[in-house]
């Protein structure tokens, strides 16, 4: 048997057929029925603990659910949080802990997979009220944006560090150079993603750049990090905390709130997209090509189903390609739908990143975006969206693995 | 003051071939003069970055070859932002993505030597300018890219 693909062939590799039986989808059967955060700080500002902020988070998600926290029996993370469950089962007095996830991978590309594999365990019987969870006190440890204090570099960082490809922007504006290049994008893309979340923040009093627009001019004017990238086309970089609280779609509907139901969710990356030194066969990629199918096959809706969009901000480039991929527009249609007009609530085509985001709400690694997502279909949002039933979440482009997500109201069901 | 010896300022992390050894050769390879990828012997394709198995064939049969050192801006960027403490002060620099078409399409980070400045045009050629770092402990030779 020859199932050795040429270099960069992607439709020569072998695929096992899938099993599409109906159990092996989570669609409608978990729903989110809590969401919780700490006050968003600046990095370095956060006033306690990080693993404080954890338990207050969780704390928050569970009053909103109107559930006992003793009644958690699950923890799901990603990004290698430094929070362990057993800890945090330990010091919340949970009375039996029957799941505990760690979702592989950096940036925020775990954000909605911690999401799906907490679904999983209550929809397979592991456990029946799990948190997912994401802290953060970067003032209290390693920045992201910096590079780390470390006198060699080996591995993967050997082939980059010593050219001064260290950072997060600095490793991805290789990929949106070549992506903008290939389909003729103009700047006024990346602005207008960077422009609606700094307009949605400006209602959000929980954003950190609440009160603080951002005009075009101020963009335009803002100095380069690494081209394309200039200053507000990064996220920022923040403390604090997040939690959602997942149960069975039969429990969320005697609780609090309006439950958010998981419709689908898919994580993973193309054909060796970690292949090292900026070798990914499908390189101008936010890595959904083959990720976002699987997600809009699993929740059965299609992108104009959508009613808002939540897409990880690591770079606005990562977000145009993120909208891209998941078949909101096409490339060549990306400098005439991205504009402010379109990307705002309540009336754009494509309300995108409606609390703020990553950019001017807080970087809490994305798991902010969830929240908003929840917050859509309950009415809740700082910037409603009129009638929203089906919401969707986009965590971590250009990163491997990514994932997404998609919530409806009952509905959709 | 004469012109600096490295396109970037010392001080950045210094490359280190990987306790395994999985990369030895490729950092041997750049103190000659040479760069080296993997080829695998058992179906000729090219690999790179290294590995220890061809993911091509599943074979545990991966040499290194030297390819000659040219190709073409794949991607680049020009990084304004110091995020280390060794790039404060140094302004503007650019790294590129060069593909090498002859050696199976494979990617090398580099900096692009010449006027930070300068119009940098995907699909250009381009070939290798080897730096070596002899005053470094231990010595070592990065890879950059002029163009052609």
């Amino acid at each position: 048997m020859d199932y050795s693909p040429p270099y960069q062939m992607r439709n020569a590799i072998p695929t096992w057929e899938r099993d599409a039986a109906p159990s092996r989808s989570v669609r409608g059967r978990v729903a989110v029925a809590g969401v919780g955060e700490t006050p968003y700080y600046k990095h370095g500002r956060a006033p306690e603990p990080e693993v404080k902020l954890a338990l207050r988070a969780i704390l928050a998600a569970c009053d909103d659910a109107g559930v006992d926290p003793r009644a958690i029996d699950g923890f799901a993370s990603y990004s290698n949080d430094r929070n362990d469950p057993s800890r945090l089962a330990a010091a919340l007095g949970i009375p039996e802990l029957r799941f505990s996830n760690m979702q592989w991978g950096g940036g925020g590309g775990g954000g909605s997979a911690a999401v799906g594999n907490a679904a999983a365990a209550i929809a397979a019987g592991y456990a029946d009220c799990v948190v997912v969870f994401r802290a953060l006190a970067q003032g209290q440890f390693q920045r992201f944006g910096a590079a780390p204090p470390a006198a060699t570099a080996s591995g993967e960082a050997a082939l980059t560090f010593p050219y001064g490809l260290i950072s997060p922007a600095q490793r991805f504006a290789m990929k949106v150079m070549r992506f903008l290049h290939d389909h003729g994008i103009g700047p006024g893309a990346q602005r207008a993603i960077a422009l609606a979340s700094y307009h949605h923040a400006q209602n959000n009093p929980r954003a950190v750049m609440h009160g603080r627009p951002l005009t075009a001019e101020g963009y335009d004017e803002s100095r380069w990090i690494v081209e394309p990238f200039r200053l507000f086309d990064c996220c920022m970089e923040n403390d604090g905390a997040a939690a959602l609280l997942l149960v069975s779609a039969e429990r969320a509907r005697d609780l609090r709130q309006r439950p958010a139901y998981l419709l689908g969710v898919a994580q993973g990356s193309e054909y060796r997209n970690a292949a090292r030194g900026h070798n990914a066969p499908t390189y101008a990629s936010a890595s959904f090509t083959t990720v976002a199918p699987r997600l809009f096959a699993m929740a059965g809706v299609t992108p104009a189903d959508v009613s808002v969009v939540q897409s990880y901000e690591n770079f606005t480039g990562g977000v145009l390609m993120s909208l891209i991929e998941h078949g909101f527009f096409t490339a060549e249609e990306a400098n005439d739908v991205l504009t402010l007009e379109n990307l705002i609530a309540p009336g754009g085509r494509l309300p995108l990143n409606t609390s703020g985001g990553n950019l001017a709400e807080c970087y809490m690694h994305g798991l902010e975006l969830q929240i908003e997502a929840v917050r859509q279909l309950r009415g809740q949002s700082p910037n409603p969206v009129p009638d929203a039933r089906v919401a969707m979440v986009i965590s971590g482009p250009m990163v491997t693995p990514v994932s997404s997500m998609i919530l409806g109201t009952h509905e959709v069901l | 003051m004469s012109a600096p010896a490295y396109y970037l300022p010392a001080g950045l992390p210094r490359p280190v071939a990987e306790p395994d050894g999985l990369d030895a050769p490729y950092w041997e390879g750049t103190r000659v003069g040479e760069l080296r990828v993997q080829r695998c012997r058992a179906c000729r394709g090219w690999q790179w970055g290294p590995e220890w198995i061809c993911h091509r064939c599943l074979a545990f049969d991966l040499e290194w070859t030297a390819v000659e050192p040219r190709g073409t801006i794949y991607s680049w960027e020009r990084a304004w932002h110091p995020v280390h403490p060794a790039l404060r002060g140094r302004g503007p620099y650019v790294v590129v993505l060069v593909e090498l078409p002859h050696a199976g399409g494979v990617r090398m980070v580099g900096n692009l030597l010449g006027d930070p400045m300068q119009a940098v045009r995907i699909g250009i050629p381009v070939v290798a300018a080897f730096e070596p770092h002899d005053d470094a402990t231990p010595p070592f030779t990065l890879v950059h890219w002029r163009t052609a």
